[in-house]
């Protein structure tokens, strides 16, 4: 048994968290937060000159033939730094839709470009509120061109091509549109964690080419999914883990009482608790990452507890932050609210835990009919 | 990365399979299995235990990791966690043996005398004797070196007195292990010593404890004048403290990779078969988030496991960190059982075997599990093990640390 990274992955990790702790640091963060980039061009340049975004595309795309236990590793760090750019939509979502389902021509004039980072590529399901995953898309496909509008799209309005689920005839399908063409409308929209951006696309007519098996979208989708949930996974793991230790370090510097916070047992268990919740989702993070590395059919099931887990530990890691940091906690100026925001934004932008819940109880009563 | 076994481990699992299957009965995946502290009081099942401890010892699959010549087989851990996963896969009787070998046999290996080792650890091994843990005292729990039973020195013997409290298996044990103060006038944790300690000893009286769920797994045991010769003490007089926590130790590292996580197959079979308004409860969106939850919980636990197991067989040894199994699985079982209950509605308030869902396993369970809770360390005592140990967070502020013991105070101030 080694349920364990080898030290050429930990390598790999260690020189991204070593890249990122130099230009990454939260004041990258903070200043995208603040200012009216929508993202860090100069680290987006930099994250693909290391390989990042193609680090699970073959070399013969353009990519760096690595893997995605190495994808996932470079994720952590990502999200340990709370990185300003569009990586989970385009190196997780719209790279992994095409190593999915594209035709060999889409992968070939595509992933390079998303490999060298000069375009951005993102997924657009959702249409307003409810769960991420609609069941029947009112933007539609006919005679190969696309109309109707989709909201919310993370990095959608920075993007040049997103992969769209859309109607056609009875069936949904996966439609590649180039954002840059006329019919198209970009709307920003004000994110809850402005570091990572998100838009509203309208579509009017736009020519569109067809990803994978026309009918199948509904089942790429939840193909690539599974996959960027992993990924996402890891990423939130990355920014819980931040968060843990920066808190740690703060309560054991505030002194109250004549004592650090740090050694009062209500913190203490809180931390223990944060603790436990942090490396159970890294446990089956680990096992989502070995699911999908391995091509196993338990990534379904693998994806969701990656996703569950993650999701609700990042989550109780920002708000337990800003309480143990007390009211400079609930201040601008800290970096509290950089993880508050970015683990909702993650929570969400694939569908929440509560939503992903749901697809585990249908897929493990699936298999246990089965 | 990669799960799946070694070529040796997987040679290893094989062998232990063919044996196991040549031997033992397998376990019916679909049927809902045991209550979790299964009662031990029973003397046809304390047979069973020593026929199938003894079996196992004959045929080289007793005590794998302790040393040829004490009765083990000089194996590797992940050679017995592979064991134990094969073994949960047949049906063999509750494991009386857990304290013996997994937390005294390795204190007597480490502080005990040549003599000691050669008279107890093979006997200990092959299930021939039964051992018991006298730690808790109803002074001294979580805080065990508050404990107060004494010793005291004569001629050869020490002479003990005092009460021990919560010792499960001692009305069946032939030995026990015992820390008691031999120096009241020391600091609290340097006056303790400890003792390998006869069952039969004149002067030491046992009473069953009722637990809630009705059985009588642990006892009250009373010491008055018990004889003990010096040659059964185990390490330095007054070094009681440190040999108690070699024992403790040995305690978290009792690994059950994968074993808590059976019950979720149970649950979701039984999700199915209640009904709420009319329709089987698992389509109730509650009911599934609810699950859900839980599934997520357990497989993190199960993989974690799997991560000690790969640390383990890379020869790395496993660190406090052990403590999140139980301190996320104990009360996670108790949450299980206590859905299980609620999705019987009004019914899940009887016991009764041939009303309920599952023949009343879960009201069993659900009784049962409250004592996962604080056995072996409750699940506050873990979280501040976690949050120190692992976290490096400070320690409990602490009033009874420089003072005599006999100082310490033991209630709150009288008027
Ligand atoms: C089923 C079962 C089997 C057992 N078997 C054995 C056995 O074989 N041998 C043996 O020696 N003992 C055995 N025990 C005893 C067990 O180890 C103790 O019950 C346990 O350590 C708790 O001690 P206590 O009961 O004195 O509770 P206390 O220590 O009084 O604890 C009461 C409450 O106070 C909390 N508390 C105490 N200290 C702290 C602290 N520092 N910080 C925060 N909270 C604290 C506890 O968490 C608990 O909630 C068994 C117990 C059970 C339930």
């Amino acid at each position: 048994m080694n349920f364990d990274f080898s030290d050429d992955q930990k390598l790999i990790q260690k020189t991204a968290r070593d890249y990122l702790a130099q230009h990454a640091p939260l004041s990258v963060c903070r200043r995208v937060l603040e200012g009216n980039e929508r993202y860090d061009a100069a680290l987006w340049k930099g994250a693909a000159e290391m390989g990042w975004l193609g680090a699970a595309v073959p070399e013969e795309y353009g990519g760096s033939g690595l893997g995605h236990l190495e994808l996932v590793l470079i994720a952590e760090e990502i999200g340990r730094s709370l990185a300003p750019i569009p990586f989970s939509s385009s190196a997780a979502l719209a790279t992994e839709a095409l190593l999915v389902a594209g035709s060999e021509a889409q992968k070939k004039k595509l992933l390079p470009r998303l490999c060298s980072g000069e375009l951005i590529g993102t997924l657009a399901v959702a249409e307003g509120t409810g769960d991420f995953d609609v069941a029947t898309p009112g933007t539609r496909i006919e005679g190969g061109r696309v109309t109707g509008e989709k909201l919310p799209v993370s990095d959608g309005d920075v993007a040049g091509i997103a992969l769209v689920l859309v109607r056609d005839g009875s069936g949904a399908s996966l439609a590649l549109v180039d954002l840059e063409a006329p019919g198209v409308t970009r709307t920003s929209l004000e994110s809850l964690d402005p570091s990572r951006s998100q838009a509203k696309l309208g579509f009017s007519n736009v020519p569109a080419e067809i990803v994978g098996a026309s009918g199948k979208g509904r089942e790429i989708v939840s193909k690539v999914l599974d996959r960027a949930a992993v990924v996402m996974a890891f990423e939130q793991l990355g920014g819980a883990q931040r968060a843990l230790d920066v808190t740690r370090d703060y309560a054991l510097g505030r002194y109250a009482f004549g004592r650090p916070i740090a050694s009062f047992q209500a913190l203490k268990h809180r931390f223990a608790d944060l603790f436990c919740a942090i490396e159970l989702a890294r446990s089956n993070a680990f096992y989502g990452a070995w699911a999908l590395s391995h091509g196993n059919d338990e990534l379904p099931l693998a994806a969701c507890g990656a996703r569950i887990a993650a999701t609700d530990a990042f989550e109780l890691a920002a708000k337990d932050m800003i309480q143990i940091h007390g009211g400079v906690g609930y201040t601008w100026e800290y970096d509290c609210h950089l993880f508050y925001r970015r683990a909702k934004l993650l929570g969400l932008v694939l569908g929440s835990a509560s939503e992903w819940r749901e697809k585990l109880m249908t897929r493990l009563e699936a298999r246990e009919a089965a | 990365m990669d799960f799946n076994d070694t070529a040796e481990e997987a040679a290893y699992r094989a062998k232990a399979r063919a044996w196991l299957d040549a031997n033992a009965e397998p376990v019916d995946p679909n049927e809902p299995s045991g209550d979790p502290l299964a009662e031990r009081e029973d003397d046809d099942m304390i047979r069973s235990a020593k026929a199938w401890q003894a079996k196992k010892f004959d045929a080289g699959w007793a005590c794998i990791t302790w040393p040829k010549e004490y009765g083990g087989q000089g194996g590797t851990t992940m050679q017995s966690v592979i064991f134990n996963q094969e073994q949960s896969k047949f049906k063999t009787p509750p494991p009386i043996y857990t304290i013996g070998h997994g937390m005294l046999g390795p204190t007597i290996m480490t502080h005990g005398t040549p003599e000691q080792k050669t008279k107890h650890l093979r006997t200990m091994a092959r299930g021939e004797e039964i051992w018991c843990q006298l730690f808790s005292e109803p002074a001294a729990g979580s805080d065990l070196a508050g404990l107060r039973s004494t010793a005291v020195r004569d001629g050869n013997d020490w002479v003990l007195n005092g009460q021990k409290i919560w010792s499960t298996g001692a009305h069946f044990s032939k030995w026990g292990m015992i820390v008691v103060r031999t120096d009241p006038n020391a600091a609290k944790h340097a006056g303790l010593t400890y003792f390998i300690l006869d069952m039969e000893s004149k002067g030491i009286e046992i009473r069953p404890i009722k637990q809630i769920n009705g059985g009588s797994g642990f006892n009250e045991v009373f010491y008055a004048d018990v004889r003990v010769p010096d040659s059964n003490r185990v390490g330095a007089v007054g070094d009681g403290w440190r040999v108690a926590l070699t024992t403790l130790m040995n305690e978290r590292v009792a690994i059950g990779a994968g074993s808590a996580t059976g019950g979720f197959r149970h649950l979701l079979k039984l999700a199915r078969d209640a009904k709420r308004g009319g329709r089987p409860a698992i389509e109730d969106s509650a009911v599934r988030q609810k699950l859900a939850e839980l599934w997520v919980t357990q497989q993190g636990l199960k993989y974690t496991g799997f991560r000690t197991l790969s640390a383990l067989s890379q020869g790395k040894i496993p660190g406090p960190e052990g403590s999140i199994g139980k301190a996320v699985g104990a009360p996670m079982a108790q949450e299980m059982a206590a859905l299980a209950v609620e999705l019987q509605g009004p019914l899940g308030a009887t016991r009764d075997a041939a009303a309920t869902l599952h023949e009343g396993l879960w009201q069993g369970m659900w009784l049962a599990t409250p004592g996962i809770r604080i056995a072996g360390g409750t699940d506050e005592i873990l979280k501040n093990i976690i949050a120190e140990r692992v976290l490096r967070l400070p320690p409990e502020v602490r009033l009874d640390k420089d003072m005599p013991f006999r100082d310490v105070p033991t209630g709150p101030p009288s008027k």
